[in-house]
């Protein structure tokens, strides 16, 4: 079965905004949500988003990112939306306590978290990461953007996407490590109750 | 190379974001190097939760419709109205007649488009992808010279989020063309290029883009040339890759 969608005429300016807009509603709800972390508010910044990008579309440049220059559309929505939150994304700079990046152990929360498949002990802690580092960690993973694309988005240099993405990485593997143990902790009881069964 | 210096950048490489070299010399490393190769393990399966995880809201359909109702170009309502009735009973009228025609229109375009996917997919599995390698379209382009008997333009993608990785001879329909690969972020999109007379009359012209089995294809006409382009890529990459394609010809 075949979708057509019309890339050809004079007129592809006035066309061409749904046809390249809609194809990414998805996945912008998707980020918009994680955001606000709110239904009714995600719909209202989509919804805003979008008025916002029609509107200045006659100002975007065919051929460049069009997907990065919607998402910091979004992001700009959102950080305008909540007074002080943009006072709130200063990063901390890195500090001496969080040391060296060391090797991932062999038994580690990433690897029992797939093994368990608990996709909701992953999700409580992207959510309750700070949204720096939140929205740069879905950016890379969920919506697979290259550094280029998130520098572009986010407006920071390539370095500090780099940076950013692995002190967010490593920020979710602490956090993850407790809530691993514990959960190890309640299956292993779990496990000999049922044998003293 | 000692551990620890490739530890720094175990992330950069596992994002598909270092140099060529050091990638095939992180490959080799990770191959011989059990405690490198565990920690790869690790870290893509945390990449793998966060994906899994970070698809996690869906907007209703009753959103998006009202969205797209905001957005969509909305023909003049006088002239809807006056036309509607005449047009669906001129539609009535000649469905009919059309259908058998269409058929075998639709059915040519649907072997031309496998052809197509077919031609992407085995230059892709191909070890040798390209004849030409060269992100430079000044190379790119005259290594086609005597080998196909036509000329096109390539777009200038230097400031585009598009990279030209070379190009190669193709056949389709028992006509040489031009088979050019270019990536975006971690896709492969090919842009072929073939004498319209290959596949002339099968188009519903100004219907340009195209989905089978999660390919995206765009395809027009341009200077007697049809031109295809295909790839995995969003309809967006797509389309902006034509884009800068029809541009570049104009």
């Amino acid at each position: 079965m075949f979708y057509y969608v019309d890339v050809s005429g004079a007129d592809l300016q006035v066309d061409s905004f749904e046809e390249l807009a809609m194809p990414l509603f998805d996945q912008l709800y998707n980020f918009a949500h994680w955001l606000t972390q709110n239904r009714e508010e995600a719909e209202d910044l989509v919804q805003e988003t979008y008025a916002k990008a029609l509107k200045g579309f006659s100002s975007f440049q065919l051929g460049t990112n069009f997907r990065a220059w919607m998402y910091r559309i979004l992001r700009n929505t959102f950080l305008t939306s909540r007074t002080g939150l943009k006072a709130t994304m200063t990063v901390p700079l890195d500090t001496e306590e969080d040391g060296p990046e060391l090797a991932v152990e062999s038994q580690t929360p990433e690897t029992i978290l797939v093994g368990r498949s608990d996709r909701e002990l992953l999700q409580k802690a992207i959510d309750e990461l700070p949204v720096y580092f939140r929205e740069i960690l879905l950016l890379c993973e969920v919506e697979e953007m290259s550094y280029q694309e998130i520098a572009e988005t986010l407006s920071i240099p390539m370095g500090t996407v780099m940076s950013r993405l692995s002190r967010a990485r490593k920020t979710l593997r602490d956090r993850l490590r407790p809530q691993v143990r514990e959960g190890s902790a309640t299956a292993a009881i779990a496990k000999g109750t049922n044998r003293a069964l | 190379m000692l551990c620890e210096s490739w530890k720094e950048k175990f992330d950069t490489y596992l994002d598909g974001e270092l140099p060529s070299e050091e990638m095939r010399a992180f490959d080799t490393h990770v191959h011989s190097c059990s405690s490198c190769a565990a920690d790869a393990l690790a870290r893509v399966q945390l990449k793998r939760g966060i994906q899994a995880a970070g698809k996690r809201f869906a907007p209703t359909s009753e959103f998006r419709r009202r969205i797209q109702g905001k957005i969509a170009t909305k023909p003049q309502r006088s002239f809807r109205l006056t036309w509607m009735f005449a047009a669906a009973l001129s539609i009535v009228t000649v469905a009919s007649l059309f259908s058998t025609y269409l058929g075998v229109q639709r059915s040519h375009r649907e072997q031309a488009y496998s052809e197509i996917a077919d031609l992407h997919v085995a230059a892709l599995a191909s070890s040798s992808r390209v004849d030409v390698v060269s992100t430079d379209r000044h190379t790119v382009k005259p290594w086609f010279q005597g080998k196909i008997p036509f000329a096109f333009d390539l777009p200038e993608v230097q400031n585009s989020e598009f990279t030209l990785v070379g190009g190669r001879m193709t056949y389709a329909g028992q006509s040489p063309g031009a088979h050019l690969i270019y990536t975006v972020r971690k896709h492969e999109i090919s842009v072929f290029v073939f004498q319209e007379g290959a596949f002339r009359g099968i188009w519903d012209e100004g219907s340009s883009v195209t989905k089978e089995l999660s390919f995206n294809i765009a395809t027009w006409s341009h200077g007697g040339l049809r031109y295809f382009v295909i790839g995995d890529a969003s309809t967006a990459d797509i389309s902006n890759l034509a884009k800068l394609f029809k541009t570049a010809s104009s």
